[in-house]
C-alpha cells in the first residue's frame, strides 16, 4: 500500500467503459448483439489526437496497466514500471489507452457477462473470439475516442500478436508496432501447453460443461493447475533455480506428497491467487485465441506483411523458451524479405518469458529511445 | 555528424534509392548518412547492445544479430549492396560471409585493416604481433581474429570467383597517399573494395 503515490506514477486511475450497442460479427460467424470494453487511459490526448498509444495485454492481463485504483492497493497496474510520467512509455508525451480484451473477465464483455438474449450469464455460450476480433473491437473503441491512427500499438506475448494483427488488418491506422516476446503463430509445443491447461479445467468435476455459475461452483482445481503449468513456461530454469533452488519448506524431508519444496509452495500460491480473480471460461477462450493466431494462415508471412505500413519494433528475450528469440527471427526475416521497416532487439535476460514485464535496463532503453523519436516528430 | 572518410568514399559508390544491408553497422552512422544523402532503404546488422540503441536513435533500422550465425535467412539478390566495414577480420568464417554477401547482394563493399602495411611488417620483424592501428587491442583480447593482407584478400576473391570492381587503400586518417595505388599492400593501412560475383 503506497503511503503516497510515487512521482513517476500515473496516480489514481479509474476504469472507463465503452459500450458498443450494435451487433458485432466475429471471425467464427457468431454475432455478439452488443459488447462492452473496460478501458483505462493515462496522459493527455493532444488536440490533433496524434499521440495515442494502444497497449494490448497478454493472456491473463487486463485494462489496469498502470497506477493505483485506491490508496489501499498493494500493487499498481501490471505494466506500471513501463508506463508513467518519465517512464519509457512516457505519459507526459503520450496518451495511453489500455482496454480489457473481449472475452475477458475483468470488465469487458465475456463469459461472466449477462447475455441480453437470455438474461443469464453467457458462460460457455460466449462465442470464441480471435485476435482479429480483438483488433476490430479495439478499432471501434479508437473510433469512439476519436483516434484515427495510433502513434504506436504495443504488446508483449499475446499482446504482441495483437500489435502484429493491427499492422496487417488496419495498416493506415498504426504508425508503429511493438511486437514483444511474441511469435507470428503458435508452435505445436505452444498449443500443447494450452491444451493441457484446458483439459485441466474441463476435467474438473466442478466445471459442469462451463455452466458452473449455475451450479454455484468454480473449477478451482482445474484453473489452478492450468495456471501452475502456464506459470512454469513463463519462467526460466535459471529463475526457478535462483529463487528457490532445492530449498525445503519445512527444513527437512517429510516423506509425503504435501508441499516439500519451496518451488511447489510458490506454484500453489500462484495458482490459488489466480483462481481468486480469473474466470475459467475466459481462460479457455484466451488460450484458444492464442492457438488460432496465424495471420499467414499457413501461407507466406512475408506476403501477408506486404500490406503492412507500420514501422515494426520486434523484441525478444534470451531465456524465453515459450516464445523464444528464434520465433521473433521468423517474423523479422519475413518483414525484411518484404522490405518492411523493422528493427529487432534481443534483450539479454535470464528471466524467461516474463522478462517482458520486468524493468530490464536495455529493454526499457530501447522502448524509450524509439518512443522519444516519435515524440520528437510530434513537436 | 562528420562522416568517417572510408564511409564518405563508400557513399560515393552507392546508387540513390538502393536497397542496402550493412553488416556490423556499428552506431549506424554510414546507414544514416546513406538514408539522407542517397535515399537508400535497408537494414544494419549489429551485435552490440549499445550500438543497437545508437542506431535506433539515428533512425536506422537495426537488427541485433550475430554475423557468425551466417546469412542463410536472406534470399539471393535481395539487396543492391551488402556493405561490411572493418568487420571481416572479426568474424569466424570470413570466406563464407564474403560468399554469402555476394549471394544476397548484387554488389559487395568490404573494408578491412591491411596487415601487409609496412608498419605491421616492421613490428613483426621486431618480434611483436602487429597491432593494426584501426584495431588497437592487445593480441589476447583482440576482436581481430582473422586479420589479412591486401594480397591474401585478393587471392580469396579469386578463389571464390569474385570480381574486384574497385580497390582503394587509405591511411589511418583515411587519406589516399602517393604510392598507395602502386604498392597498396605495403602502403595502404585500410583496404576498401567493391566486389561482384564473377558470372562467367
Amino acid at each position: 500500500m503506497p503511503e503516497q503515490l510515487p512521482a513517476d506514477s500515473v496516480g489514481l486511475v479509474e476504469a472507463e467503459r465503452f459500450h458498443y450497442g450494435q451487433p458485432f460479427k466475429l471471425c467464427s460467424g457468431a454475432v455478439l448483439p452488443e459488447f462492452e470494453l473496460a478501458c483505462e487511459t493515462y496522459g493527455q490526448l493532444r488536440a490533433d489526437r496524434s499521440n495515442a498509444i494502444l497497449i494490448c495485454h497478454a493472456l491473463s492481463g487486463n485494462h489496469h496497466a498502470a497506477g493505483y485504483h485506491s490508496m489501499a492497493d498493494t500493487k499498481p497496474g501490471w505494466w506500471d514500471n513501463m508506463i508513467g510520467p518519465g517512464k519509457p512509455i512516457d505519459t507526459d508525451h503520450f496518451h495511453v489507452v489500455c482496454p480489457n480484451n473481449l472475452g475477458g473477465c475483468e470488465g469487458s464483455s465475456g463469459p461472466t457477462s449477462i447475455n441480453p438474449r437470455t438474461g443469464q450469464r453467457y458462460g460457455p455460450d460466449f462465442p470464441l473470439v480471435t485476435v482479429p476480433d480483438w483488433v476490430a473491437s479495439q478499432a471501434l473503441l479508437a473510433d469512439a475516442l476519436g483516434i484515427t491512427r495510433w502513434a504506436a500499438v504495443i504488446g508483449g506475448s499475446l499482446g504482441g500478436m495483437q500489435a502484429l494483427q493491427w499492422a496487417i488488418d488496419l495498416p493506415d491506422r498504426i504508425e508503429c508496432a511493438f511486437v514483444i516476446a511474441a511469435a507470428a503463430y503458435l508452435s505445436p509445443q505452444n498449443i500443447a501447453f494450452n491444451e493441457v491447461a484446458r483439459q485441466a479445467i474441463r476435467s474438473d468435476p466442478d466445471f459442469h460443461g462451463g455452466r458452473y455459475y449455475e451450479h454455484g461452483t468454480t473449477p478451482k482445481r482445474g484453473l489452478m493447475l492450468a495456471r501452475m503449468l502456464g506459470h512454469i513456461t513463463y519462467l526460466s530454469d535459471d529463475t526457478l533455480d535462483q529463487r528457490f533452488g532445492r530449498d525445503l519448506s519445512h527444513g527437512h524431508i517429510r516423506f509425503g506428497y504435501d508441499v516439500e519444496f519451496e518451488v511447489e509452495s510458490y506454484l500453489r500460491h500462484q495458482g490459488q491467487s489466480f483462481v481468486e480473480h480469473f474466470d475459467a471460461n475466459s481462460y479457455l477462450l484466451m488460450t484458444r485465441a492464442l492457438d488460432y493466431f496465424d495471420p499467414a494462415a499457413g501461407g507466406s508471412l512475408a506476403q501477408v506483411l506486404e500490406q503492412a505500413r507500420a514501422r515494426f519494433h520486434v523484441l525478444s528475450f534470451q531465456s524465453d523458451w515459450r516464445f523464444s528469440p528464434h520465433r521473433s527471427h521468423e517474423l523479422v526475416d519475413a518483414l525484411m524479405e518484404g522490405g518492411r521497416k523493422v528493427s529487432y532487439v534481443e534483450v539479454e535476460s535470464t528471466r524467461g518469458h516474463d522478462s517482458f514485464l520486468t524493468p530490464i535496463p536495455q529493454y526499457h532503453r530501447v522502448i524509450r529511445t524509439v518512443l522519444q523519436g516519435i515524440a520528437r516528430n510530434r513537436r | 555528424m562528420t562522416l568517417r572518410p572510408d564511409h564518405a568514399r563508400i557513399a560515393e559508390w552507392i546508387r540513390p534509392g538502393a536497397h542496402v544491408l550493412d553488416l556490423g553497422c556499428g552506431d549506424g552512422a554510414l546507414l544514416a548518412h546513406l538514408q539522407t544523402e542517397r535515399q537508400v532503404t535497408g537494414y544494419g546488422l549489429e551485435i552490440d547492445p549499445d550500438n543497437v540503441v545508437q542506431c535506433l536513435q539515428a533512425g536506422v533500422q537495426v537488427i541485433q544479430y550475430d554475423l557468425n550465425a551466417g546469412l542463410s535467412a536472406f534470399r539471393d539478390h535481395t539487396f543492391d549492396y551488402v556493405i561490411m566495414t572493418q568487420t571481416l577480420q572479426a568474424v569466424s568464417y570470413p570466406h563464407r560471409l564474403l560468399d554469402d554477401m555476394l549471394r544476397i547482394g548484387k554488389e559487395g563493399i568490404v573494408t578491412f585493416p591491411n596487415l601487409g602495411h609496412w608498419r605491421c611488417r616492421l613490428r613483426l620483424l621486431a618480434g611483436r604481433i602487429p597491432g593494426v592501428r584501426a584495431v588497437p587491442q592487445p593480441w589476447y583480447s583482440s576482436t581481430s581474429i582473422h586479420p589479412c593482407t591486401v594480397r591474401d584478400f585478393e587471392e580469396l576473391c579469386q578463389q571464390n570467383r569474385l570480381r574486384i570492381l574497385h580497390r582503394t587503400t587509405v591511411d589511418h586518417s583515411h587519406r589516399t597517399r602517393a604510392g598507395m595505388n602502386i604498392l597498396p599492400n605495403l602502403l595502404g593501412e585500410i583496404a576498401i573494395y567493391r566486389l561482384q560475383r564473377n558470372i562467367s
